[in-house]
C-alpha cells in the first residue's frame, strides 16, 4: 500500500463559488477516502422563524438561495397553505409553475456555464450565461426581481402576467430553445468534453438511491425521482417528463440537466396554454396550527420545508432540507477511487449549492 | 392543489432501530431527519419515501438521552445526525462519521438547544 497523505480541498477553490471543505485522503494520485465539512457560512435562517411572522418569513425563505429563491418561497408558501387549508386560485398555481420553470432554466444554464469552466471551456461558460441573461430578463420583467423575486406570498402571488406577455414569452421560448439546442449539442457531442466526463465520478443506481441522492444527481444514475410528480401547484395538470440517464457518471448528470432545459420550456408552454383567467390571491386570515412536510423539486433536486405552527403568528419550527445537503453522501461515494485531477469536475457535477446547505 | 398523503407514526424511543430497519428492508430511502423543540423535549422526525409514498417516524426525547445512530442501516444519516448534535446538542451514539461538533461550525454552540441560547452583543465565534 502506498503512503497515504491528506490534501485539503476548499473551502476556497477556483471551482467553488461557495465554501465547502473536503479532506481528500490520497494514495499516490488516487482518492481513497473523503471527509467533508461545512458550516463556514451557516446563517441560522431556521432560527429566525421564532422572530418573524409567518407571512413575513417568506422573504427569509426566499433568501435561502440566490439561484432557486423563487422555489424556496413557493415551497414555504405551499406548506403554510397546506396547514391552513387555503385554496389558492388556479391562476396563481400556474404562475408559480411558470416562474419555477424559469428558475430551473436559469439555474441549469448557470450550472452548465460553471461546469464548462471547471473543465476549462471558457467560451462555453460565456455562451451558457449569455442565454441565462435572457431568462433573468424575463424574471425581472414579470416579477420585478432578477435574483430575489418576491412575487410569491401565502395565499397566491403578488403579480400577474398579462396574457399578451405570456404569448410573447411563449414565442420567445422558440428562440431560447434554438440557442439551448446549439449549446447543449456542444456539451453532449463534443469529443473532448465526453473524454473529460465519461466514466468519471461514477455512482451506481443502487448507491445513488440508498445514499439519498436527489435531483439530477439521482436521475443521472437512473433513479427516476422527481418531486414534481407529486402534483403540487399546477403540476398535476401538466405532463411532466422525468429525464434520466443510466451511466451515473459526470456526463450523465450533465446530460440530465441539458435535457431538462427542454422539459422546462415545454412545461412553460403547457402552463401558458392552460392558465385560466381569475384572481391571483386570496385573503389569508388566522395563523397556522399544525404541521406539514412540503416537498418540491428545486433545480438541484427534492427540497423539503418542514413547517410547524401552534396557532400563533410565529411558527414553532421551519426546517429546510436542501438537495445539496442530501447529495453530499453520494458525492463522497463518487469521489472514492477517483483521480485527484478529477475532483473539481466531480464536485461540480452535483451542482453544489452551499448557500442552500448553510441556510 | 393535490394534497400529499403523509403519515407520522409516533414510536417509543426504544423501538427506533427496529422500525427504521423495517423501512430499510422495504426499500425506502431516507429523506431527512429533523428535530423540533416542543416544550422541554425534542421531537425527532425520520422521513422516508418510496415511490412517492412519504412516511415519518417520530420519537420524543429529552436532551439528556443519547439516541442511537441509524447509520448502520442508512449510511447517509450521518449528515442529519451530526446536524442534530451540532444545532440542538442532542448526543447520538455510534455514528459512522462523527464530526464531534465540527460539522456545522456555528458562532454559538448548540444554537437551537434548551434553554434558548442568548447571544450577547459583541460575542465572537
Amino acid at each position: 500500500m502506498s503512503k497515504q497523505i491528506i490534501v485539503p480541498f476548499g473551502p476556497q477553490h477556483p471551482v467553488l463559488p461557495e465554501p465547502i471543505h473536503l479532506d481528500l485522503v490520497l494514495e499516490d494520485e488516487k482518492v481513497v477516502d473523503v471527509v467533508p465539512s461545512i458550516g463556514y457560512i451557516h446563517r441560522g435562517f431556521e432560527k429566525l422563524v421564532e422572530k418573524r411572522e409567518y407571512t413575513e418569513y417568506v422573504y427569509i425563505a426566499e433568501r435561502t438561495c440566490g439561484i432557486c429563491s423563487f422555489v424556496h418561497g413557493a415551497t414555504y408558501c405551499q406548506g403554510i397553505e397546506q396547514i391552513m387549508k387555503i385554496d389558492v386560485p388556479e391562476r396563481a398555481q400556474y404562475l408559480r409553475v411558470i416562474w419555477s420553470e424559469y428558475s430551473r432554466l436559469h439555474s441549469h444554464l448557470l450550472w452548465l456555464g460553471l461546469f464548462a469552466d471547471s473543465f476549462g471551456f471558457e467560451n462555453l461558460f460565456m455562451s451558457a450565461w449569455k442565454i441565462r441573461e435572457g431568462i433573468l430578463d424575463v424574471m425581472e420583467e414579470t416579477t420585478g426581481g432578477r435574483v430575489i423575486q418576491g412575487s410569491c406570498k401565502v395565499g397566491g402571488v403578488r403579480r400577474d402576467i398579462s396574457n399578451e406577455k405570456l404569448d410573447e414569452m411563449v414565442k420567445d421560448l422558440d428562440r431560447i430553445d434554438r440557442d439551448m439546442k446549439e449549446l447543449t449539442t456542444v456539451f453532449l457531442k463534443d469529443s473532448s468534453i465526453q473524454h473529460r466526463l465519461r466514466n468519471v465520478g461514477v455512482i451506481s443506481r443502487e448507491d445513488a438511491y440508498h445514499l439519498g441522492a436527489v435531483g439530477p444527481t439521482a436521475r443521472g444514475s437512473g433513479v427516476a425521482i422527481d418531486a414534481r410528480k407529486l402534483g403540487y401547484g399546477a403540476y398535476d395538470r401538466l405532463n411532466v417528463h422525468v429525464v434520466t440517464e443510466s451511466c451515473g457518471d459526470c456526463y450523465s448528470r450533465c446530460a440530465v440537466r441539458a435535457n431538462e432545459l427542454f422539459t422546462s420550456t415545454d412545461l412553460i408552454r403547457q402552463a401558458a396554454k392552460k392558465i385560466p383567467e381569475g384572481p391571483i390571491d386570496v385573503k389569508v386570515t388566522g395563523s397556522p396550527d399544525g404541521e406539514y412536510f412540503m416537498r418540491a423539486e428545486q433545480p438541484r433536486g427534492e427540497l423539503v420545508h418542514y413547517l410547524k405552527g401552534n396557532g400563533t403568528k410565529f411558527l414553532v419550527r421551519s426546517r429546510i432540507r436542501t438537495p445539496t445537503l442530501t447529495n453530499i453522501p453520494a458525492l463522497l461515494k463518487m469521489l472514492q477511487g477517483c483521480e485527484l485531477a478529477d475532483v473539481p469536475v466531480i464536485v461540480m457535477s452535483i451542482d453544489p449549492c452551499i448557500s442552500c446547505t448553510e441556510r | 392543489m393535490t394534497l400529499e398523503n403523509q403519515t407520522i407514526t409516533c414510536i417509543d424511543f426504544g423501538k427506533l432501530i427496529g422500525s427504521v430497519e423495517r423501512f430499510r428492508n422495504e426499500g425506502y430511502r431516507l429523506v431527512q431527519i429533523g428535530c423540533t423543540k416542543v416544550g422541554d423535549q425534542y421531537e425527532i422526525n425520520y422521513s422516508f419515501d418510496k415511490d412517492y409514498h412519504f412516511e415519518n417516524l417520530r420519537i420524543t426525547v429529552t436532551a439528556d438521552i443519547e439516541i442511537p445512530s441509524i447509520s448502520g442501516m442508512y449510511w447517509n444519516s450521518f449528515i442529519y445526525e451530526n446536524e442534530m448534535h451540532d444545532l440542538f446538542g442532542i448526543p447520538v451514539r455510534g455514528m459512522n462519521i462523527d464530526f464531534k461538533g465540527t460539522f456545522i461550525r456555528t458562532a454559538v454552540k448548540f444554537p437551537f438547544s434548551m434553554p434558548p441560547v442568548t447571544v450577547v452583543k459583541g460575542d465572537k465565534p
